[in-house]
């Protein structure tokens, strides 16, 4: 109703923000409506989809913004996993494929505790916080998510990685029958990130096994995923079967398909654009208006990481 | 329209019939904007989809006169100029999207953009080939310009459909399959085109012969 309204008056008027999220009540009262029906066609992108079960004992972490929180709606239709196809409705709608459980995380390389571990005697041990984060991709678009998850530190410090171990790197699942979308040679595949251990070992670095409460939906990255707020959502790999220990700075799959465009550290950066498009801006998923991209991603506390760096050149 | 004349009638149904055809894509648009069903990025949904159909547009407007020369439907080229001017009336609506959802009409932003982002110059520039031709398509503008200057400023379609297909290509992120199959497309229809036109100079297998002038574009 109102996307019409906007069309049709001039952009000096535009500026109604409650009835703007009077739509988003319109859609939620709606969607309480759809979820008797159970149904997940794409036909019901407005409906609130189904949530999977509550996470227990979840307590508020640190780093929190009173910033409004994108609808769940938005935050699970709306996905880049090119893992089940490149269009953002994609993972949603294919993503049904993926079994996450039982799953299984290799953690190896430079570690002393090396091994398979099943994903619930790695999560078991840890306290599960809400993080409240924005999330900035790489595409000019920006939400506000509440993560369930654990410091990656905690990951870490339980594996002991030795002294040569500088970088960690990630990889999501390798199976075409589960994710489709592998056999498109989109990407290499399997998808690969990384981290400096410095990176990883921040505080504001989690691994998330939910979003809203709830297990994590596929689509989003189920069951374990990398939160790395001040970087682009690309870094935020999802999926994980692999945390390795490594000396070299490990090549990641979009830098791999395009280095000039993707580099290893892809900090949030308005002054560094795109090649492509310009990065100064983001539309905050919700909103009407661009607003201005924030020096990583808001997320100060972080730049001492990179100090004496040229982030023009570590992009 | 020729309205008196019985076969004229039947033809001004049928492109009545397209016509509203035609404005399905916006119809469509408005009512999934109205019913809240434009998903997570309303905006770009609208961006997406008005860009999607300007290309279709052009794609259909080539494909007009190998269409005609396959099937010998020579009435197909009465839709040409609907078919054309939809494409300008898609891409209208796309670079407004740009001016208004993406850059807020703000010129000096907007001046700085064009330049900046190759996939936004190609765009730009792929309308503005489109402007002329729009503006020339009346019967009038044709008399004015004389078939073979109007012809010749009218070849400025391919241009625009080739820059119309980068521009896609240039702005996605890794999966270019869907700029892959437009410009596949586009591939046929200019080789199609070429075929036709050395059909037509060519004059040996043309047995009836009578008809050897340019016929194919005269309206």
């Amino acid at each position: 109703m109102l996307l019409r309204r906007r069309l049709g008056i001039p952009s000096s008027e535009i500026t109604d923000e409650h009835l703007y999220w009077r739509r988003r009540d319109f859609i939620a009262a709606a969607g309480l409506a759809a979820v008797g029906l159970a149904v997940s066609g794409p036909e019901l992108i407005g409906a609130e989809p189904q949530r999977p079960a509550k996470l227990p004992n979840v307590v508020p972490g640190p780093y929190g913004t009173d910033e409004a929180r994108t609808p769940y709606e938005d935050v699970t239709t709306y996905n880049n996993f090119y893992e089940f196809g490149t269009d953002k409705a994609s993972p949603a709608r294919y993503a049904a494929s993926l079994r996450t459980r039982p799953w299984t995380v290799r953690v190896d390389g430079e570690c002393r505790r090396q091994g398979d571990f099943p994903l619930d005697d790695l999560v078991k041990p840890q306290a599960l916080e809400e993080r409240v984060y924005r999330l900035r991709c790489v595409e000019g678009w920006s939400m506000v998510i509440p993560w369930v998850g654990f410091p990656l530190r905690a990951l870490v410090d339980r594996a002991e990685p030795n002294p040569k171990a500088r970088f960690v790197e990630f990889t999501t699942l390798l199976d075409q029958r589960q994710m489709p979308g592998q056999q498109d040679p989109v990407l290499e595949w399997p998808y690969v990130e990384g981290l400096r251990l410095d990176e990883a070992m921040h505080p504001l670095t989690i691994l998330a096994v939910g979003l809203y409460g709830s297990v994590l939906p596929n689509q989003n990255g189920a069951p374990v995923r990398l939160v790395v707020p001040w970087k682009y959502g690309f870094k935020g790999i999802k999926s994980i079967v692999r945390i390795r220990f490594v000396q070299q700075q490990p090549w990641s799959s979009w830098q791999r398909a395009n280095p000039r465009e993707y580099g290893f550290y892809s900090n949030v950066n308005p002054e560094v654009d795109h090649p492509r498009w310009s990065q100064a801006r983001e539309r905050r998923i919700g909103e009407f208006f661009k607003r201005k991209t924030l020096m990583f991603n808001g997320y100060d506390e972080v730049a001492r990481l990179y100090s004496g760096m040229d982030l023009r050149k570590n992009y | 329209m020729r309205s008196g004349r019985p076969s004229g009638s039947r033809l001004g149904w049928v492109k009545a019939a397209l016509f509203v055809l035609a404005l399905a894509p916006v119809a469509w648009l408005a009512w999934r904007a109205t019913a809240g069903r434009l998903g997570a990025n309303p905006l770009e949904a609208v961006t997406h989809a008005t860009g999607d159909w300007t290309l279709r547009f052009l794609l259909a407007t080539l494909a007009v006169t190998p269409l005609r020369a396959l099937t010998g439907v020579n009435t197909l080229i009465r839709f040409r100029r609907m078919l054309g001017l939809f494409a300008f009336f898609y891409g209208t609506l796309h670079l407004l999207t740009y001016l208004w959802f993406d850059q807020f009409f703000s010129w000096p932003d907007i001046l700085r953009d064009i330049p900046k982002r190759p996939f936004i110059t190609v765009g730009v520039a792929a309308f503005a080939l489109m402007v002329p031709l729009a503006a020339t398509s009346t019967a009038g503008m044709i008399r004015r310009l004389g078939g073979a200057r109007w012809r010749a400023l009218h070849r400025l379609v391919y241009l625009c459909a080739i820059l119309g297909v980068v521009h896609f290509w240039w702005l996605v992120k890794a999966d270019v399959s869907e700029p892959r199959l437009y410009g596949a497309v586009l591939a046929v229809l200019l080789a199609a085109r070429l075929w036709v036109s050395y059909r037509r100079s060519a004059p040996a297998p043309e047995p009836a012969g009578a008809r050897r002038s340019r016929s194919f574009d005269r309206r």
